[in-house]
């Protein structure tokens, strides 16, 4: 004991008080929020600046972002509405990170699943709706696991970078879906935009009870908190964070890597061509050109800003959901281009980036701090 | 001649030392000697060079003997500027110079070839040499510059292409174009480290022969570092050996023999037993079989092919050999991160793949070398990185399959109760466990692969860079697990490791087993000549 309290720095067999202990907790999660929302508050600020610069006003810019994206029921619908394929998008990039891999191909993965989806129905005409739909649903998932799970492949085995393969395959899916939409799946009837047949109006999916937004709000949730799960409190995802950590430490414990690489992007993308599937039952109802929507890259911010936790990604998302929501109103009533909200959004994608290496540096948040006792701390000052 | 004072050799300039040297010296041409006096470096209270005195004729081609750790690399160093030496001076031609970088070498005419190719792969052989001068002009005159080269080559004994890229050289080229770039830098005293460990025995006789010839005729002197004897009596004119930073002996080479340079390598050495080691099972089962076994690591030069190696039960088998000559590659194939190419290895009576189920139920333990680097996940708790191993064990039983839900109370508690039974030094079980010190690193892996009963153990340098402490209590565990019965493979670089924990000892060289003897009638000389690459006393080169 003589020998604790001279190194409590270094003491392991008596821990703290469960008050102190609670307090150390909180510190160390404290940091996982204030860090990225201090990015987020910097990139806000900058973009201020570059409005300021245009001669706009910053105030009435996050004014019309409340009032487009959550100030009325109306926008807040409208906010879910764009945050429902954020959520699978952005657990595409989220599930690899736990192998410490960077996929940023979601955007290949929805525009497939959505024609995947399309392309099916004419087939499952017959089929009750409850069957129907989680074929389309699984029709989709298998086209985004093939695509992304070959890009885990290509990593696992053959050393192939799975950010770039990632982007060029997204690229190889949209130009495929244009060709089948321009082409074999093409409803002769859509002149101006083709697209698709529409799909049967049974096998639309509707909204969710008490709302206007569909179910692919619903189910984007869910899973997030399974993914969270499956992250968590699985054995699999506890080898798969293993292995992201540092492979060697995988290989020597026997674990199987390349399975795992393989699994894990293959879910990825399933999960993205979820967002598709929605896209095309519960939006547009064929598909077309407008899949390609870019939810697959702002899915990428979504799960960079919420540190690649699957809970979290589902408030961020609702945040940029909301964010893009309101473009259209700042396109009208300040007379900025389309493409200002997409300023903001590299802005904070560069913030949260940097943001990164913070983490670790501010002695606030060092549990440390916090576990020790008052009466222990002036002992410790002497000593260091 | 008395030493510059430190403090007067740190504060001058080399710029200010340079034109006059550089002009005095002007046109520089034929070989120079190199002279260190009372070279000691010392890092901390550490002293990797002790008093080093050393002469090397103009001329000359010089070997540089030693163990792993004997300082020679050092030595070099402090030669070429790399490290400011903590006492002693350096004299090239006979004048003593403050040699403060590696630039300043170059310039007296110091040239170095290191282990590891440092030319530009993309580049061709003509493009290697002109921008390695330290003045390049901004736009090279290409056809000048060819002339020049020609003209170069033409008085170079070397052959070589310099069209061509050097990725597409062979080893054996690439190390020779690494030897003509000194020539180019119009080096005159030619230091190599370690020249023909990436080269075939037919390369480097070649190269080493063209280089004695060129100190022959005085255009040259060369300082080589070597582990290998064959190639010092072949073609080194004197040698000096090192051991534990001092020099230990050396002479003319014939007037020594393989006996007398092995003595100066390995000293005096009495074999230091670890307490508590028990007698050994008389007729103990073979745990590890390792047949004919064929391997080789990514880049394809270091070939390993083990015929026959047995570990018992109850028994620790070091391998012992110098720094690169396969045991590295052995260590891999056995943790499943290189693929043998042939033969086999058993481990009890199964074919080993080195599946997770499979080493669970065969109870085999991997202790890889720098546990940080490939035994943790540096970003992950003390807690998590402790269960590694046995996160998703359904009970006891290995045949039964792994569960699917991770347990996080049992992994907290049980890192807590290991934490304290290996008295692990941490703030906390949560706390990353890059924060631990290199020796709590180590006890983490080791309480984490030896809690339960081991079958075989595979260790590589457990104790490389730990303090003194550290490495008495972690060895002291390999032998508590050899005592319970586990088969040990003990693979060191350490030789005084090996001597001390082993009850047999086994010699890797060029990828192969060239010797084993039991640890009761080991001859530390020996086994450093076999360490040297010399197998059969009565061979000679």
């Amino acid at each position: 004991m003589v020998a604790d309290t001279a190194h409590p720095d270094l003491d392991s067999a008596g821990s703290p008080s469960p008050a102190l202990q609670v307090r150390a907790w909180i510190a160390r999660r404290t940091e996982a929020v204030a860090i990225p929302l201090g990015a987020v508050a910097t990139g806000f600020a900058l973009f201020s600046l570059f409005l300021i610069a245009l001669g706009k006003s910053p105030a009435g810019f996050l004014d019309l972002i409340y009032r487009g994206g959550f100030g009325s029921p109306f926008a807040l619908q409208n906010s879910l509405q764009r945050a429902a394929p954020l959520l699978f998008a952005a657990l595409c990039v989220a599930l690899p990170a736990r192998l410490g891999l960077v996929v940023i191909g979601g955007e290949g993965a929805i525009v497939l699943g959505g024609v995947a989806a399309a392309a099916i129905a004419p087939a499952l005409a017959g089929l009750p709706p409850v069957l129907g739909i989680p074929a389309m649903a699984l029709c989709a998932a298998l086209a985004g696991a093939a695509w992304i799970g070959a890009v885990g492949a290509l990593r696992a085995y053959r050393g192939v970078n799975e950010t770039i393969a990632s982007l060029l395959m997204s690229y190889i899916a949209i130009a495929l879906s244009n060709h089948l939409i321009e082409g074999l799946l093409r409803d002769p009837s859509s002149l101006n935009k083709p697209s698709t047949r529409a799909i049967a109006e049974a096998f639309r999916v509707g909204p969710m009870p008490g709302m206007k937004v569909h179910w692919g709000l619903g189910f984007g949730v869910l899973a997030c908190v399974a993914a969270w799960v499956l992250t968590e409190r699985t054995t699999l995802g506890f080898a798969a964070r293993i292995a992201g950590g540092n492979v060697r430490a995988a290989q020597i414990q026997g674990l199987p890597v390349g399975r795992l690489i393989v699994g894990f992007t293959a879910l990825g993308g399933a999960l993205a061509a979820l967002a598709g599937f929605f896209e095309v039952t519960a939006v547009h109802g064929n598909a077309n050109a407008s899949l390609v929507a870019g939810y697959g890259y702002t899915g990428i911010l979504v799960a960079f800003l919420a540190r690649q936790n699957p809970l979290a990604i589902v408030p961020v998302a609702f945040l940029l959901g909301g964010i893009e929501a309101s473009g259209g109103l700042i396109q009208r009533r300040m007379q900025l281009p389309d493409a200002t909200v997409l300023v903001l959004e590299g802005l904070l994608f560069v913030l949260v980036l940097m943001s990164e290496t913070l983490y670790g540096r501010y002695k606030v948040f060092s549990p440390h701090l916090w576990t020790r006792t008052r009466a222990a701390a002036p002992v410790m000052a002497v000593a260091s | 001649m008395v030493p510059f004072p430190q403090s007067v050799r740190e504060v001058v300039p080399w710029s200010a030392v340079e034109p006059q040297s550089v002009a005095a010296e002007a046109p520089p041409a034929g070989a120079l000697a190199v002279e260190t006096i009372g070279m000691t470096k010392r890092f901390g209270s550490f002293a990797a060079l002790d008093d080093v005195s050393m002469k090397i004729e103009a001329g000359g081609f010089h070997a540089l003997l030693g163990e792993n750790g004997a300082g020679k690399s050092t030595f070099v160093k402090c030669i070429m500027g790399f490290y400011a030496p903590s006492a002693g001076s350096v004299l090239v031609g006979g004048r003593e110079v403050a040699i403060t970088n590696p630039k300043g070498a170059q310039s007296r005419g110091l040239g170095m070839v290191y282990q590891h190719f440092t030319l530009v792969p993309s580049l061709t052989g003509a493009e290697n040499l002109v921008i390695a001068r330290s003045h390049v002009p901004a736009v090279i005159d290409w056809a000048s510059e060819r002339v020049a080269l020609d003209a170069f080559m033409g008085r170079m004994p070397f052959r070589l292409n310099l069209d061509r890229p050097v990725a597409e050289l062979a080893a054996g080229e690439k190390q020779k174009l690494e030897i003509v770039k000194q020539l180019y830098l119009k080096a005159r005293f030619l230091i190599l480290d370690e020249p023909t460990s990436v080269l075939t025995p037919a390369e480097a006789a070649e190269v080493l022969g063209l280089l004695r010839a060129m100190a022959d005729r005085g255009d040259l002197t060369v300082l080589m570092i070597s582990h290998k004897f064959r190639e010092v009596e072949a073609f080194a004119r004197s040698v000096s050996v090192l051991r534990r930073g001092r020099l230990a002996g050396g002479g003319r080479v014939g007037e020594l023999s393989r006996d007398d340079m092995a003595a100066m390598m390995m000293g005096a050495r009495p074999v230091r037993t670890v307490a508590g080691r028990s007698a050994m099972p008389a007729p103990a089962r073979a745990v590890l079989r390792i047949a004919d076994l064929k391997a080789t690591d990514a880049s394809g030069l270091r070939p390993i092919a083990v015929n026959d190696l047995a570990v018992h039960a109850g028994e620790i088998v070091g391998i012992a050999g110098v720094s690169g000559n396969g045991q590295k590659e052995l260590a891999d194939v056995l943790g499943g991160q290189i693929r043998a190419t042939g033969g086999s290895v058993i481990v009890g009576d199964q074919i080993y793949g080195g599946r997770r189920a499979q080493s669970r139920a065969l109870k085999v333990r991997f202790i890889p070398e720098e546990p940080l680097r490939n035994a943790c996940a540096p970003r992950m708790s003390v807690a998590e990185n402790l269960a590694f191993r046995a996160f998703d064990r359904r009970g006891d039983d290995p045949a039964r399959p792994p569960t699917f839900w991770l347990d996080t109370g049992a992994m907290s508690r049980r890192a807590k109760d290991l934490i304290a039974r290996f008295k692990v030094k941490t703030a906390s079980s949560e706390a990353p466990i890059a924060t631990l010190s290199g020796g709590n690193v180590q006890r983490v892996v080791l309480a984490r692969e030896l809690t339960d009963p081991v079958d075989l153990l595979v260790v590589a340098n457990p104790c490389f860079g730990l303090d003194f402490s550290a490495v008495a209590e972690i060895r002291a565990r390999i032998v508590a697990a050899r005592n319970a019965g586990a088969a040990v493979l003990l693979i060191s670089e350490d030789l005084d490791e090996i001597l001390e924990l082993s009850d047999r000892i086994v010699v890797m060289s060029d990828g192969r087993i060239v010797y084993a003897v039991p640890a009761a009638e080991a001859d530390a000389q020996v086994i450093g000549r076999h360490m040297a690459g010399h197998h059969a006393p009565s061979a000679t080169a």
